[in-house]
């Protein structure tokens, strides 16, 4: 993946001019489909996502239910439109997985007990995507499940951390993740500090692995508090009319 | 009820300890403290924390009242959607008419209303529901909104007040199940009057004093009219 043409650092800068350490510009907006039983739009850097949360509803197919707790079906979908040369429509292999690790990620969290028999439907979908998509959802995720009102015991939120040209960085962006050294996704439960997803693409020694992670996590809490201020955004508008 | 400000709590935030406080509903303990598990509002009654949602799926309780549309008709029994996450189940020997085995689809079909009562939930949340109570009936004309499940209590009001106001005004029949479903029935005006008034109070469902308000603007369009 080494590209020498291409510098990633200018003046000990990124790309876009970022410091190592700092996010990319997120706007998260709760509450935006009406059909939908919790949804959420967020924008992260040039990553545009919009989830629907649906459920607790009854699990079809029937074999599918579980008679002791709730199933979560989580699906990523990158639409055709969402990158540069057109993505062939439809579930692939890397979608699959997405979807299977962001379900696993939200069954930890969600008081699943309280619905036997049902499933508890995420429709993440990627309008636009800009490298990290994954953790962008999962956050989108995470709000649309809290404005859906299903009991969870914390909002997951999750971000990258990496490397490039032996520099470890927090979120890397398009050029950095696609000519970069390695990205390593986490996302966490933010009051506990648990691990819910932490996936790692290319190389990493153990004490880089370490700072990264540590990087990461810190990434994941500046965030969580602008999952927090967008829930409550939407709702304290209910309460002014007086 | 005091006069405070209403607090949004959202999950995971932390209330209190177990110490001086005890968890109610909404909430979950972990390791002495007291977190929400809902996004909602905060209520503090005696030495209780509960939060009671704003949004959500509704939960069947047994004794509630609710009304429900006829999904599947069955040989002994109807399907019958009550909003909750699951269906319930309407047997033949909870309806007051006296059904053959097979021809359960003569009386009730898809599509139809009825109002109900949930009889039992059981732990699988296996819901049933029965039409034998007073004033339970299948449903023949009018109108059936839904309405978000926890603004149901302020549409019906202290021991009634909300609705007895609704009716009084405008002269129709309003039944509200506990599921966010409304029947109503009248003339096409006050229908109309009754949806503008039902929307207003689900908008401003948190606000105090909304009785009174309410109350003022109906006499105003009462008035209006003559």
């Amino acid at each position: 993946m080494k590209n020498d043409n291409i510098k990633l650092f200018r003046d000990g800068k990124r790309v876009d001019g970022r410091a190592t350490d700092d996010l990319r510009p997120i706007k998260i907006e709760a509450g935006v489909l009406h059909r939908a039983d919790g949804s959420c739009y967020l924008e992260w850097g040039g990553n545009k996502i919009m989830v629907a949360v649906y459920g607790p509803r009854e699990a079809i197919p029937r074999h599918t239910q579980n008679h002791l707790r709730a199933i979560v079906n989580a699906r990523y979908n990158m639409a055709a439109f969402s990158v540069e040369d057109r993505k062939r429509p439809g579930p692939d292999r890397r979608s699959r997985e997405i979807s299977k690790v962001i379900s696993e990620a939200l069954e930890k969290i969600l008081l699943l007990e309280k619905f036997p028999r049902a499933s508890i439907d995420v429709n993440i979908e990627v309008l636009n995507a800009e490298a990290g998509t994954r953790c962008a959802g999962l956050t989108a995720a995470g709000v649309a499940l809290a404005d859906a009102g299903i009991p969870m015991k914390d909002i997951p939120v999750a971000c990258a951390a990496g490397k490039i040209e032996g520099q470890l960085v927090l979120d890397l962006g398009k050029e950095e993740d696609n000519y970069g050294d390695a990205d390593l996704p986490v996302a966490i439960s933010p009051r506990t500090g648990e691990i819910l997803l932490l996936q790692m693409d290319g190389h990493l020694t153990f004490d880089e692995f370490e700072k990264a992670l540590d990087m990461a996590i810190k990434g994941c809490n500046k965030v969580s508090e602008l999952q927090k201020a967008a829930i409550i955004q939407k709702y304290k508008v209910e309460l002014e009319v007086e | 009820m005091t006069q405070e400000k209403r607090e949004i709590v959202i999950p995971s935030q932390f209330l209190g300890d177990t110490q001086q406080s005890k968890a109610g509903r909404g909430t979950f303990v972990e390791q002495g403290k007291i977190y929400s598990e809902i996004l909602g509002i905060l209520n503090k009654k005696s030495d209780f924390i509960n939060v009671v949602p704003i949004k959500g799926r509704y939960d069947p309780i047994e004794g509630d009242f609710v009304i429900g549309v006829v999904e599947e008709a069955m040989a002994s029994s109807w399907l019958v959607d009550i909003n909750a996450p699951y269906p319930a189940l309407l047997h033949v020997s909870e309806v007051p008419w006296d059904v053959e085995f097979g021809e359960t689809d003569r009386y009730l079909n898809h599509g139809d209303s009825v109002m109900a009562k949930v009889a039992t939930v059981d732990i699988e949340r296996k819901v049933n529901i029965t039409l034998k109570d007073r004033n339970l009936y299948k449903i023949n004309g009018g109108l059936i909104i839904t309405v978000e499940p926890s603004k149901v209590p302020r549409i019906i009001g202290k021991k009634g007040s909300m609705i007895t106001l609704l009716k009084k005004y405008t002269r129709c029949r309003i039944f509200v199940g506990q599921n966010g479903r409304i029947w109503i029935d009248g003339d096409d005006d006050n229908v109309a009057k009754v949806l503008h008034t039902i929307k207003k109070i689900e908008s401003e469902s948190l606000s105090f004093g909304l009785t009174n308000r309410i109350e003022n603007l109906l006499k105003n369009e009462t008035q209006d009219v003559q």
